[in-house]
């Protein structure tokens, strides 16, 4: 008796050992070079996979603290899951201005350029940023794997395309007291004059950090860039000086609610990849995806650019618009049911029919209340022709398990958009 | 001729620069007129020690109403209301109870006092839930006078009879419980748990002459659920830039609507000319001719100050005369030279962003209302406490930070000595009692601002330093507030309007007087309303 009990607890042994290294092996998702220091805050325990990351969803018990960090104070987001391309090479900028959407030569050397690329058929990859690091050096942030598409871009050029994703840990730090906690530790560069979308070299505590004065949020904030093994001395170095001002750790909920702010995209929500689409349909040129400012088809050709050279002819069927939920209508809604308005909180991904007249002409991929601006906000996807600002369309909202409709406003997005998002304290 | 106006709004706090910027929207040509050298009135936010800004008055937000923020697009003119996210009431045992936005870890907390009322606790949540939906409904309306037989009041009474016939059995029945009841004995109903109901019955007796167990204060506690922020009632919050943002938010709005706004400005008097207002007289000597003069000051001030007494008749004259004021309250304002430490809670954590409850039991709360009821204010004080720079770091230079210590009960009448002579006595008071929660305190202040109910009536006007500009007691509210009769914004003079905190709904930083005042008076003036209004 005694015995089969031991032999049972020996094998049961055994197992949890193997599964235990078994789960090592292959764990997924993999820890970032953050997640020593994440893992600690991250009293929640809520993790999303991000490109098989692992990302904190939110710190504390709600987001609020962290939203608000980000639009009063100071947020620090671990964004290391970007995946980061740099270009070198003779034929680096001809190979960039082949891929984006926009004019490289536009572009100076310590200037970023926000851009979309796209296939033959102008539909949409991806989007990212374009850091110019040199005449010819260039560092490309992508949402997804891109070392194929670029290489297969670059064919008979003189380039190399190396994916540093793992050589490069990226760090943002948003909100309007950013700046002041890097001018406390960061030297090699003014920030007072670094301008919206460009970068500078320079040092924390002695080791060598790249600031970009970009970001996720339509604030005031900067993308750090350093190698991994500083990577637990940059996130210390910002947690110990910023704390004075308000620096709070912020995750993937709050994120989302300040993007949705900012009007920014997301890929996989609110466009679809044209090489993960499985239909026609689910595709979208940067015209119909909101970004038409961004595609420059003068002077320069580029993938997909005859296809959208087409499409501004023709006109675009679809566009992406922001929408202003009217509050009073949903407060009626959900008054009529005795209930208080259910829909604070978190950002919502779920696609929303939106109406006009009774007939779907669209949807919304992306929505949220914004505690700062009191409004229930949305991304949607309209055609065309209901597309213009003003127009008054029925947003889908679902009340006691009743779907019921919302009157909303097209409006021009950025929702916010603060001025201290550009400003320099000292413009040149 | 120049110096004449559609209408004229006396005092710029939160009320009247709201009735002024909605008297704007519907196209009057409107000043306000504001005799410090800001406006805000209770809600201002001052430098008074270089680098740390103090949230004199009024310090947290919540009851602020949303269609005023909608209306008035208060965000894009800056405001924005941080969460208060947790309540911690220390112990003299060196513990605590801390509740928080996490659900459960607040249950448990509440467990460690007592099982059941950690599931009392969220019936208790659900009730007040239904409750301030319940009177939400009155804070929209102009109160109706049951006395008065009009087809106006009539058909409001039938919607109020509506409303509350609307409401289930139950709800009603806690409703009338509310009304007449005292905090205590109100919360006893769920909890047993003295520190708890302290804590909550100190909701009750805020800005009130009451203590816990005196009945009334059940509506009070009531009074500081109704506010909602976003949707979520209960939810109070602190304002990005302290109290005095949300003034400069509103201010600003009222200005891009064409409200003009003067400082350092006092009244004298309200002009009357035929029995109809005429304009006002400054101090200065100056007059201001306008069609409408609306007060936002208390009824003290609006009847028995600005305005002669041979215009008003003298029922309602003693009426007013015999309006409660009964000021209780104090502050002090500290400036610190780094983070406060609790004796319950040493270190730096997300619990200095919430507020600090000095309310252990009942009876302590009680006791401290001993004290004032025999005219001393009270030796072992209730204190609210925020730290505004935990939440808003802009509050103090980094590092640094301010408190807010909101006190009760110092009674306007003293029996003993004046406010003037005994104000450092009251400072020191506060400061020795805080200091047995948090010990550094005494070693890390920098400057410190003690506020007597004498100081809120001479600095901003206040009758006897009452914080919601009259009681908030059952006989001073709905179609009683400030008077039978008066009690819909207007006076016996024609066009002279009253839309402060002494009129429906009363105090707090809600709005709600200063928008329906405005309401009327459009009525009256048969100007179009507009969507929102």
């Amino acid at each position: 008796m005694f015995s089969k009990k031991f032999a049972n607890y020996f094998i049961l042994r055994i197992l949890l050992a193997c599964n235990f290294e078994f789960f090592f092996e292959i764990s997924m998702p993999i820890p970032t070079p953050f997640h020593l220091r994440t893992s600690v805050l991250c009293k929640s325990h809520e993790w999303r996979n991000w490109s098989g990351y692992l990302a904190a969803i939110k710190y504390g018990p709600t987001h609020d603290h962290e939203y608000y960090a980000i639009r009063n104070s100071a947020g620090l987001i671990d964004v290391n899951s970007l995946f980061k391309y740099e270009i070198t090479g003779p034929d680096a900028a001809l190979l960039v201005d082949r891929i984006i959407t926009r004019d490289v030569s536009k572009c100076k050397v310590g200037q970023v350029l926000y851009t979309s690329w796209c296939d033959e058929a102008g539909k949409m990859i991806d989007d990212g940023t374009v850091q110019r690091l040199q005449e010819n050096h260039f560092r490309i942030t992508a949402a997804d794997p891109s070392l194929r598409w670029f290489q297969d871009c670059g064919l008979g050029m003189a380039v190399n395309i190396e994916n540093v994703s793992e050589k490069l840990c990226a760090l943002a730090l948003q909100g309007p007291n950013s700046r002041n906690i890097l001018k406390e530790i960061f030297t090699g560069a003014d920030l007072d004059s670094l301008k919206f979308f460009w970068l500078a070299d320079g040092e924390i505590d002695g080791f060598p950090v790249t600031i970009s004065r970009t970001g996720y949020t339509g604030d005031l904030g900067y993308e750090l860039w350093v190698a991994p093994e500083n990577a637990l001395k940059l996130w210390d170095a910002l947690m110990e000086t910023g704390r004075g001002h308000g620096i709070t750790a912020a995750g993937l909920d709050a994120l989302d609610m300040v993007r949705i702010e900012a009007g920014l995209l997301l890929i996989e929500v609110d466009y679809i990849s044209s090489m993960k689409a499985l239909i026609e349909a689910r595709k979208s040129s940067p015209f119909e995806a909101g970004l038409g400012w961004s595609v420059k088809l003068a002077n320069k050709d580029f993938v997909g650019r005859k296809a959208l050279l087409a499409e501004k002819e023709k006109g675009s069927r679809w566009n992406l618009v922001g929408l202003e939920v009217k509050w009073q209508d949903i407060e009626r809604l959900f008054d009529a049911v005795d209930l208080p308005p259910l829909v604070a909180g978190t950002a919502s991904r779920l696609a929303v029919p939106v109406y006009k007249k009774g007939k779907q002409i669209g949807q919304a991929t992306s929505s949220t209340f914004s505690p700062l601006l009191k409004k229930y906000i949305a991304l949607a996807t309209l055609k065309t022709e209901y597309a213009e600002p003003g127009t008054k369309v029925n947003f889908e909202i679902t009340v006691e398990f009743v779907r019921k409709q919302a009157e909303a406003t097209v409006v021009q997005t950025p929702f916010f958009n603060p001025e201290r998002k550009r400003s320099c304290p000292k413009s040149e | 001729m120049p110096n004449k106006y559609d209408a004229i709004i006396i005092g710029g706090g939160h009320n009247g620069l709201i009735n002024a910027a909605y008297l704007a929207r519907a196209g009057l040509k409107v000043l306000v007129l504001e005799q410090r050298y800001l406006v805000g009135g209770a809600t201002v936010t001052e430098e008074l020690y270089p680098g740390f800004k103090y949230t004199v008055f009024s310090y947290v937000v919540s009851l602020m109403r949303p269609e005023i923020i909608r209306d008035l697009d208060l965000p894009r003119h800056g405001l924005t209301v941080l969460p208060l996210e947790s309540t911690l009431t220390p112990l003299s045992d060196g513990t605590c109870l801390y509740r928080d936005n996490d659900h459960y870890r607040t249950l448990r907390d509440i467990a460690r006092f007592s099982q059941r009322d950690a599931e009392a606790y969220e019936d208790y949540g659900r009730t007040m839930l239904f409750m301030a939906k319940a009177v939400k409904y009155m804070l929209g309306i102009i109160p109706p006078d049951p006395t008065k037989i009009n087809p106006k009041d009539l058909f409001g009474l039938a919607g109020l009879g509506k409303h509350l016939l609307g409401l289930s059995e139950e709800n009603l029945h806690m409703l009338i419980k509310l009304m007449t009841m005292s905090s205590a004995d109100f919360l006893e109903q769920w909890f047993e748990t003295d520190v708890l109901k302290a804590t909550l019955a100190a909701s009750g007796i805020i800005g009130t002459f009451l203590g816990p167990r005196s009945p009334g204060t059940a509506y009070v506690l009531l009074h500081h659920y109704m506010g909602e922020i976003d949707g979520n009632f209960r939810t109070w919050g602190f304002a990005k830039g302290g109290t005095g943002a949300i003034a400069d938010a509103i201010a600003s709005a009222a200005r891009e609507l064409g409200v003009e706004i003067q400082t350092e400005t006092a009244v004298e008097k309200v002009m009357v000319k035929g029995g109809k207002v005429a304009g006002v007289a400054l101090k200065n000597g100056n007059e201001f001719l306008s069609d409408v003069v609306v007060s936002s000051l208390d009824p003290n001030m609006t009847f028995l100050k600005l305005i002669d007494a041979e215009h008003l008749p003298v029922d309602l004259l003693a009426s007013i005369k015999k309006f409660k004021f009964n000021g209780s309250s104090g502050k002090v304002n500290l400036a610190l030279d780094a983070a406060p430490d609790l004796k319950c809670m040493p270190g730096y954590g997300p619990h200095l962003r919430g507020a600090i409850s000095i309310s252990p039991s009942v009876d302590y709360l009680e006791r401290a209302y001993d004290d004032a009821k025999y005219g001393n204010f009270s030796q072992k004080p209730y204190i609210d406490i925020i730290i505004p720079s935990m939440i808003d770091p802009d509050m103090a230079p980094p590092g640094k930070h301010v408190m807010s210590c909101f006190v009760q009960y110092a009674p306007y009448n003293l029996k003993e000595g004046t406010w003037e002579e005994r104000r450092e006595e009251f400072g020191d008071t506060v400061i020795n009692t805080v200091a047995e929660y948090i010990p550094n305190l005494k070693d890390i202040i920098l400057h410190r601002q003690v506020i007597t109910p004498l100081d809120i009536e001479q600095t901003i006007g206040l009758s006897q330093g009452n914080i919601f500009a009259g009681e908030l007691s059952l006989s001073q509210l709905f179609f009683l507030r400030p008077a039978a009769g008066i009690a819909k914004y207007r006076t016996p003079v024609k066009n002279y309007y009253q839309c402060g905190s002494g009129t429906h709904p009363g105090g707090g930083i809600m709005g709600a007087p200063g928008r329906l005042a405005a309401m009327e008076i459009l009525k009256d003036l048969r100007k179009p309303r507009r969507e929102g209004q």
